[in-house]
């Protein structure tokens, strides 16, 4: 298991804007009825987006209400899965995978890449507060690997200097390309591919 | 090789583009009303003629798995869900069914939620994966948008609603009562089983659950015929498979092959060889990390199939290859996985909880020499008290693969690892394994 405790400095109030509040409703509509805790974890997802990354106690009683369920049972939800946020990651979180698969095709030198760019220490901001790192287990895209996500986006095929390149435009506030960086649309490999050549060169 | 024309997932590579007017002739939703109009227990029996094994990891038979859903509906609903919370290190074959293949994903569902008499499906999606599940909501709103989807889909005069559920970064919401627990809103802890979920699943009604291959297969199937997918491969491990070859190799990538064919072939001939050569292979995890690492000397005869491997003491899992050369120090790999496993184990039951820690530290010392000679039969036993004393198969997954390198790389470890027991004396005592009272006073 991991270890994971709330920010100590939380915000007093949080509550849906417009455009979320429409989310959260038509997502609870996709559960049978009184069954409307389901939508905790789509609704956790929804207020870590609103809220830069990162999903405060307060919007944990916000969602308790607003599902009719208790708060400790929110708390659970956002303590347990990973991918909430319980302090503040920056506008850019970005997650390098370090499991096996990657780590043999080099994650290390990722994480080298992000020591020198963003922090010293994974989960702490970097200097404009702008983002963050992790290591983080296996995201499942082990044939593109080393690998790294940047808030929802996949960056692919990568090596030390490729990733310094994309850790420069995040910081500079721009949004890189997702996707592969050796030019791979697919994972079909990349050379002297075997099966459904027809298709290929139709 | 297998032929072209045999392998299901035409546009696995993106060449035809995934949405509905391309798959639509590649042959998906041609005839849908067709085989539904043949009733339940001939696409039942189809699938069990088929011999399809669930393409999730356990292999468990699927058409007797349909069967075990209730024949008539109660006063409780019947539930499909779709399992696409794929964590298991080194896969990454549903992805691209999600991203290229989607309608045949969504056709397999309306023909899988008749089968069992379901009207909803949820299809559960690793959180990580939000981008691909876009784009399988595009096709699933293409769907309902060309009725193929909603009241009377496809003609079949079945209705059928598809939800998304996306998770959160659970490896264990794989397991399928941890996933139930998540779509109902609750930690992702797995449910003792029996009662078993085709009974008492989802909300307490009863719930058939798949993996996205499975589903994904099942309409070419019924449109070819059970016979047809069970000519390819061999007995019980029948039909194609996506297979995943990561790690060392120069090309990784995802191919769908034969079952049984020889694990050489898919990495001299697909994934353009070991990196260094042949020679310089070292390793190979065969199924996803949760599979027993197999050396070098195997390798060469290897076929790769359910039956086969399990042969060797391993297994095909997620058939998720992992090619580990002799440039890698194979006990700080396999010492990553256990760290992989003491980050994603839930916390239910003791022995896993506490075990995949033990497990991870005692590698790590063993990686870096630092442990005794005693340790190492000691990490063994570790091992056998986590097999087999946990509610669900994350203590057998965490376990094992440590058990294969103690199996095949035992020299390697007693080579590295030379001092006499730390702790002289006491040493039955297991806590005593725990890095901080090492630390204090050796």
């Amino acid at each position: 298991m991991s270890l994971r405790r709330p920010a100590k400095n939380q915000p007093e109030n949080f509550e849906f804007n417009p455009s979320s509040l429409e989310a959260a409703k038509s997502i609870v509509a996709k559960y049978p009825e009184g069954k409307q805790q389901s939508a905790v974890m789509a609704l956790l997802y929804i207020a870590q987006k609103q809220n830069d990354n990162w999903i405060p106690l307060a919007a944990m009683k916000y969602i308790a209400k607003f599902l009719n369920m208790p708060y400790i049972k929110v708390y659970e939800v956002a303590t347990f899965y990973s991918m909430y946020n319980l302090s503040p990651v920056g506008k850019y979180f970005v997650q390098v995978c370090t499991t096996t698969p990657c780590m043999i095709r080099g994650a290390n030198k990722l994480v080298e890449a992000c020591k020198e760019k963003i922090s010293e220490d994974e989960s702490v901001l970097s200097n404009d507060k702008s983002c963050s790192w992790m290591e983080v287990e296996c995201l499942g895209a082990c044939v593109n690997a080393p690998m790294m996500q940047i808030n929802d986006d996949y960056y692919e095929d990568l090596d030390k200097e490729k990733t310094l390149k994309i850790l420069d435009k995040i910081l500079n506030g721009e949004k890189p390309t997702p996707g592969s960086y050796r030019g791979r649309i697919n994972n079909e490999p990349e050379n002297n591919r075997k099966t459904l050549m027809d298709l290929k060169n139709a | 090789m297998l032929r072209d024309q045999d392998r299901i997932f035409q546009n696995l590579y993106n060449d035809l583009g995934p949405d509905l007017t391309s798959s639509q002739k590649r042959g998906d939703w041609v005839n849908t009303k067709e085989i539904t109009d043949k009733g339940r227990d001939w696409i039942i029996n189809e699938i069990k003629d088929s011999q399809l094994r669930g393409r999730g990891g356990a292999g468990f038979p699927t058409g007797l798995k349909w069967s075990f859903a209730p024949k008539e509906v109660g006063s409780r609903p019947h539930y499909l869900v779709i399992n696409g919370d794929e964590s298991e290190p080194g896969t990454c074959k549903d992805r691209d069914i999600l991203r290229f293949e989607p309608h045949k994903l969504i056709e397999g569902c309306l023909i899988a939620s008749y089968a069992i008499q379901a009207h909803v499906c949820y299809i559960y999606i690793r959180g990580e994966y939000f981008v691909d599940g876009q784009k399988l909501q595009v096709a699933i709103d293409e769907a309902y948008e060309k009725k193929l989807l909603g009241k009377n889909a496809a003609g079949t005069g079945w209705d059928l609603d598809i939800y998304i559920h996306y998770g959160a970064g659970a490896y264990i919401c794989g397991e399928e009562t941890a996933l139930l627990e998540s779509i109902e809103g609750k930690k992702g802890q797995p449910r003792l089983k029996p009662p078993f979920p085709a009974l008492i699943g989802l909300y307490g009604c009863p719930t058939i659950i798949n993996n996205v291959e499975t589903i994904a297969v099942v309409p070419t199937i019924l449109r070819r015929g059970g016979k047809w997918f069970a000519s390819l491969g061999r007995e019980k491990n029948t039909g194609t498979k996506i297979f995943c070859i990561s790690g060392n190799v120069n090309n990784p990538c995802n191919v769908e092959e034969e079952m049984n064919i020889p694990l050489k072939e898919l990495i001299e001939v697909h994934a353009g060889g070991v990196i260094g050569g042949w020679d310089n292979l070292q390793a190979v995890i065969p199924g996803g990390s949760s599979m027993p690492l197999i050396p070098k000397d195997k390798c060469e005869t290897l076929t790769m199939d359910f039956d086969s491997l399990m042969a060797e003491k391993s297994g095909l899992g997620t058939a998720g290859v992992v090619v580990i050369n002799k440039d890698q120090d194979i006990i700080k790999c396999m010492a990553r996985i256990a760290r992989f496993y003491k980050h994603e184990s839930c916390g239910q039951c003791t022995p896993c909880r506490e075990g995949s820690g033990w497990m991870w530290r005692m590698l790590e010392r063993m990686a870096k020499g630092e442990a005794s000679k005693d340790e190492i039969d000691m990490l063994g036993d570790v091992t056998k008290q986590i097999e087999g004393h946990t509610i669900c198969a994350f203590g057998e997954g965490s376990s094992w693969p440590v058990q294969g390198l103690l199996r095949h790389f035992k020299d390697e470890i007693k080579k590295r690892n030379k001092f006499d027991p730390i702790v002289k004396e006491n040493k039955n005592i297991p806590y005593l394994v725990d890095q901080h009272l090492l630390d204090k006073n050796a």
